[in-house]
């Protein structure tokens, strides 16, 4: 029994434990999963001065509200979330990217992401969760990962194993910056589709649907055209393709993705606006613009040394 | 043996073998997926080989689209490694508890259903490749007479352990899973089982597969003996 744990009074609507993800495994079935946003995630665990690939809450929409009950212990918060602190005699309104401290008793109620989809809750130690190979990730879909693999549920306890001692406060000054435009490169089924349907694929609005989890993205929109054949032979995906089905909507393949899929490719979404990307709500207005290999290649170079400069700050 | 190679986004390269599926294309793919995989080329983080075509994802932070084209280019694929293959029985129950789609295959086949069942099982099927959901196997090839098409409406629920046909294939469900193949049987089996973190896939492409029947009652006790 561990002395350190924190009670799920209300769960949320899809918290899940998340880190860095999983590699080497597409040929047997297993995504990378870990968190959707690579950028927050990091951010999250260097404010409570843990090991940049600790696991961590991941929440999408509502998040969880937990009583905490053990020894003193440092959390924070990332995203544009909006959450209260309540302590025994007094209830505070939470800020992002500025580091906690809470002691026996006390509750994180996380309320809502604010116009974003994830936010992440990190604590100042370990979680006593299981690892499979090499990563917490929770992939509800081959139920692998921490919590035998289902997302967390209201009524449940979670023990620490471990808490950081260095408990300096920490903040930094951090707004999401939000696109409309997602940068795409050419897919390698582009010519399956008609010129009117390319013209519409980089011209148009298209808008996200309800129908999107961590599995992918659903668009809705003008329908894109295809004039050669609606399937292909299954091949492997990666996060960020965009697959066209027969019916015209484009789905965004997102980090929990089946790895073998059989409709053609449109486009992949540059991996600089990944972060970005998945962090559109349903309704919110997408529209895509092509950019070149070699150009997405140095403005991902340029989103990382970014984020180590804001990690360097914390 | 790579027709085309080109980038699937900033961070996969695209190996093209040709548009047909047959053993010997595959088996192609199969060999540059164990070179590669042996050889732990840095910043390659995930190989995803198909019917004909072999995708090679990579850490951007690592490395780049010509770094990973040119290790590919210089590679010497050698025919050592790829003689791993097993040949694995697979039980099967096809009673109508479970065979859901027995009658649209009767149906577009035009045949009985012991004369599908017949032509199904105790044959010798290759293993092309594996995944969508986690150790799916696609087998093939089932006879020239045993070809449909997927439902016009998938099911939104398939069964775990679900036999399905679809073309020239047939598939097992490792998980309950959304799917629009056409289910004749379940296996009792566990075809995926992540306990096993080396080994968690029973079937690997290169694989050959045979599905023996088993009855409703042997189903029903075969994890209890």
């Amino acid at each position: 029994m561990s002395n350190n744990y924190f009670d799920i009074i209300r769960s949320g609507i899809n918290s899940t434990f998340q880190d860095k993800g999983r590699e080497h495994l597409y040929h047997i079935g297993i995504p990378f999963s870990g968190a959707m946003d690579n950028r927050n995630y990091l951010m999250a665990n260097k404010l409570v001065g843990n090991k940049l690939d600790s696991a961590v809450i991941e929440f999408a929409y509502q998040g969880p509200h937990i009583k905490y009950s053990g020894e003193k212990i440092n959390f924070a918060i990332t995203g544009d979330v909006i959450f209260k602190i309540k302590k025994e005699h007094t209830e505070i309104e939470g800020n992002c990217y500025e580091s906690y401290q809470i002691e026996n008793g006390d509750e994180i109620n996380i309320i809502s992401t604010n116009k974003s989809v994830y936010g992440y809750l990190a604590f100042g130690g370990e979680f006593d969760i299981k690892f499979q190979w090499n990563s917490c990730s929770i992939n509800t879909k081959a139920n692998i990962g921490a919590n035998n693999g289902k997302k967390l549920d209201t009524g449940q306890r979670i023990n620490l194993k471990k808490i950081n001692s260095n408990m300096d406060i920490k903040k930094i000054n951090y707004i999401n910056t939000k696109i409309e435009n997602i940068r795409v490169i050419k897919g390698t089924n582009f010519d399956y589709f008609s010129e009117e349907g390319k013209k519409i694929f980089y011209e148009k609005e298209f808008i996200v649907s309800k129908l999107s989890d961590r599995m992918g993205m659903r668009l809705e929109g003008p329908k894109i055209e295809n004039i050669v054949n609606t399937n292909i032979k299954s091949e492997g995906l990666i996060k960020g393709v965009i697959q066209v089905p027969a019916d015209g909507n484009p789905i965004i393949m997102l980090s929990d993705h089946g790895t073998i899929g059989g409709y053609p490719k449109i486009g992949v979404v540059a991996s600089v606006d990944y972060d970005r990307l998945v962090q559109m709500s349903p309704g919110s207005k997408v529209k895509f613009k092509e950019i070149n290999l070699s150009d997405a290649q140095t403005l991902f170079k340029l989103y990382e040394m970014e984020t180590q400069n804001l990690l360097s700050q914390i | 043996m790579i027709k085309n190679i080109s980038n699937l986004g900033d961070a996969a390269v695209y190996c093209d073998f040709g548009i047909e599926v047959n053993k010997s294309i595959n088996s192609n793919v199969i060999k540059y997926f164990n070179s590669i995989k042996e050889k732990k080329f840095k910043g390659i983080n995930n190989l995803t080989p198909s019917y004909n075509k072999l995708i090679i994802s990579y850490d951007l932070k690592l490395t780049n689209f010509n770094e990973v084209k040119s290790y590919v280019e210089s590679i010497n694929v050698t025919d050592s490694i790829t003689s791993v293959s097993k040949k694995i029985e697979i039980p099967v129950c096809c009673h109508e508890m479970f065979s859901m789609d027995i009658k649209r295959v009767e149906e577009k086949l035009n045949l009985s259903r012991e004369k599908i069942l017949d032509n199904f099982l105790n044959k010798e099927y290759f293993c092309y490749m594996t995944g969508f959901i986690a150790g799916m196997p696609f087998l093939g090839d089932l006879d020239k007479n045993m070809r449909v098409q997927r439902l016009e409406t998938p099911r939104v629920k398939v069964p775990k352990g679900s036999v399905a046909l679809t073309e020239q294939f047939a598939n097992i469900y490792t998980f309950e899973s959304p799917g629009g193949w056409n289910v004749i049987g379940n296996t009792p089996i566990d075809v995926f089982d992540s306990s096993k973190e080396d080994k968690p896939n029973l079937i690997n492409p290169g694989d050959t597969v045979i599905f023996k029947e088993i009855t409703l009652d042997q189903y029903k006790n075969f994890n209890e003996q």
